[in-house]
């Protein structure tokens, strides 16, 4: 037996987004940029993917462009956004302290040149505000950068808001939307967005291929140099298998986002409720404003780790936090920039729904997560400290 | 899981010798929970022998399984023995660690070396200082 729950690092392919790339994959194979027919062919399928993806956003066909992914992504938006600044001599930048190191290590080369970077403080809930976006907005700021969900946590963001304050004051606004595009209702006019990031294998698309949406009117910077392809802003020839795949994944899921929605949210909530028996834990991220699908957690006296590992061995698949951050020692630095302390922050498990799982499924997670909790504190000599009360717990019982 | 040696993950699923000991003859725990591994061993010496020993540890797969796998080989042999394991002899005997992983294997020494420090200490015996490193500092760890 095997449960996957960790459809935040990736999700399985859908029957319709791989059915979608075959024909891509065999008798359509040429290259969108010729000008015979075999060619043609595929700049059609391309045009038309464009204008279904542009669709979905709420956005014109000519402001998608198609990237390697979520990464590559919210790169060239925020290297785009700042060089947009600096010709006007605005070199400042906002985000927060919890985004994905997609950002933070973009936003940590852009530091190195000279740009100011303000990354704002999150709550202990895993929330920013449009106040605190507000305050920290001068006249130097080119750029507020906030993911619309957190990746490891959940926390669902006031984009809308925070979209109309930038607005209000000129800023270019882009959102890393990898977790929240094909599980929320997303609208990019409506949301006061002017970029958007997005990874098609988040929502049962191909892994490799996304899109960044900009607003007509950024000017995007290459990051890839080469033909002229998407409009000349990122070279080389389009993975037209995967961006067919991530088209038919997207409307798959678009079209089924509220059912999807209530399935999900009726499994997270039964975990929450579940794991929240458990002595000594903590649900991280916002419980209202929250991924249908996120369910994350502190457990105090335990290290990730070999919860993880023994979770793995009960067929369960799970994470501690982000899998880009495994095989680093550190704690995770969202937990860190919600406020918990190092040694509870080493403890944590993320468990991510799809669809597929069921509730009998989530019933053996909640019964295994807590054997194997008891199990770990069991052996830890910090946890023997707790409750022989040599050591205070930081965590309520 | 390819993360770790077979090895490894047997001493992890079925640690060696886990669990506490009464009227232990030397106690020794390194590591901080800031860190995110701390490891406690207690031992019981008899004519110079260690006839027993149990840990707890705090930590990832490779800590536990250190840990574990450090027991085993000091378990019946003498303490100058004991005194002479190298984190290096922990990581040979697992089949290996990942690199980020050896500090595991370090911290299995240092807890050893810890709790036979407080064996010589317990019981008035004269010790070379040199030969139980400080691990205050814990730099080998995560550097804080």
């Amino acid at each position: 037996m095997q449960i996957y729950a960790d459809n935040a690092a990736t999700t399985k392919m859908s029957r319709t987004a791989i059915e979608a790339m075959l024909p891509y994959m065999d008798n359509i194979y040429g290259n969108p940029s010729s000008l015979h027919s075999v060619g043609q062919e595929a700049n059609e399928a391309l045009t038309e993917a464009r204008e279904r993806i542009a669709k979905l956003l709420g956005c014109e066909a000519r402001e998608i462009t198609f990237t390697s992914g979520g990464s590559e992504a919210d790169n060239q938006a925020i290297v785009s956004a700042a060089r947009l600044g600096e010709k006007k001599g605005k070199k400042h930048i906002i985000s927060t302290a919890f985004e994905h190191h997609a950002v933070l290590h973009t936003l940590n080369k852009l530091e190195k040149e000279g740009f100011e970077v303000t990354l704002l403080d999150v709550h202990e809930n895993g929330m920013v505000t449009p106040e605190q976006v507000k305050k920290a907005i001068h006249q130097d700021t080119c750029l507020v950068t906030v993911m619309y969900a957190n990746n490891e946590i959940g926390s669902v963001q006031p984009i809308k808001e925070i979209g109309e304050v930038c607005k209000k004051h000129g800023v270019i606004f882009h959102t890393d939307a990898v977790q929240a595009v094909g599980h929320l209702h997303i609208n990019v006019r409506e949301q006061n967005i002017d970029m958007l990031s997005l990874s098609a294998h988040k929502f049962h698309g191909p892994k490799g291929v996304g899109v960044l949406y900009a607003r007509k009117g950024i000017v995007l910077t290459n990051l890839i140099e080469g033909g002229a392809q998407e409009r000349g802003k990122r070279g080389g020839t389009e993975n037209i298998p995967a961006i067919m795949g991530m088209a038919a994944a997207f409307e798959e899921a678009a079209a089924n986002i509220d059912s999807n929605s209530v399935k999900l949210a009726k499994m997270r909530d039964r975990l929450i409720e579940g794991l929240s028996e458990i002595p000594h834990s903590i649900l991280n991220g916002d419980r209202a404003k929250r991924l249908p699908a996120n369910v994350h957690f502190c457990f105090e006296g335990i290290e990730g780790e070999s919860l993880l590992l023994l979770l793995d061995d009960k067929g369960i698949c799970a994470s501690s936090g982000s899998a880009c951050t495994s095989g680093s020692l550190d704690p995770s630095h969202v937990l860190l920039a919600i406020g918990r302390p190092h040694e509870i922050a080493h403890g944590s498990l993320r468990l991510t729904l799809s669809e597929e799982n069921t509730d009998e499924e989530v019933e053996y997670i909640i019964k295994s997560v807590k054997e194997v909790v008891e199990y770990l504190r069991g052996i830890s000599p910090i946890w023997n400290d707790m409750i022989n009360g040599r050591k205070e717990f930081v965590l309520k019982g | 899981m390819a993360l770790y040696s077979e090895k490894v993950m047997d001493h992890f699923r079925n640690p060696r010798n886990v669990g506490t000991m009464e009227n232990a003859d030397g106690i020794g725990e390194v590591g901080n929970a800031k860190c995110g591994d701390i490891m406690k061993i207690y031992l019981k010496i008899d004519n110079d022998i260690i006839t027993d020993v149990k840990f707890e540890t705090f930590g990832c797969g490779s800590a536990i399984a250190s840990s574990s796998m450090a027991t085993e080989l000091i378990k019946g042999k003498p303490v100058s023995e004991a005194l002479a394991l190298t984190n290096r002899a922990v990581v040979e005997a697992l089949d290996g660690l990942p690199p980020h992983k050896i500090h595991c294997s370090v911290l299995a020494e240092e807890a050893i070396k810890s709790a036979l420090k407080d064996y010589y200490d317990k019981n008035g015996i004269e010790y070379d200082k040199k030969l139980f490193p400080d691990c205050e500092h814990c730099d080998h760890c995560c550097g804080t």
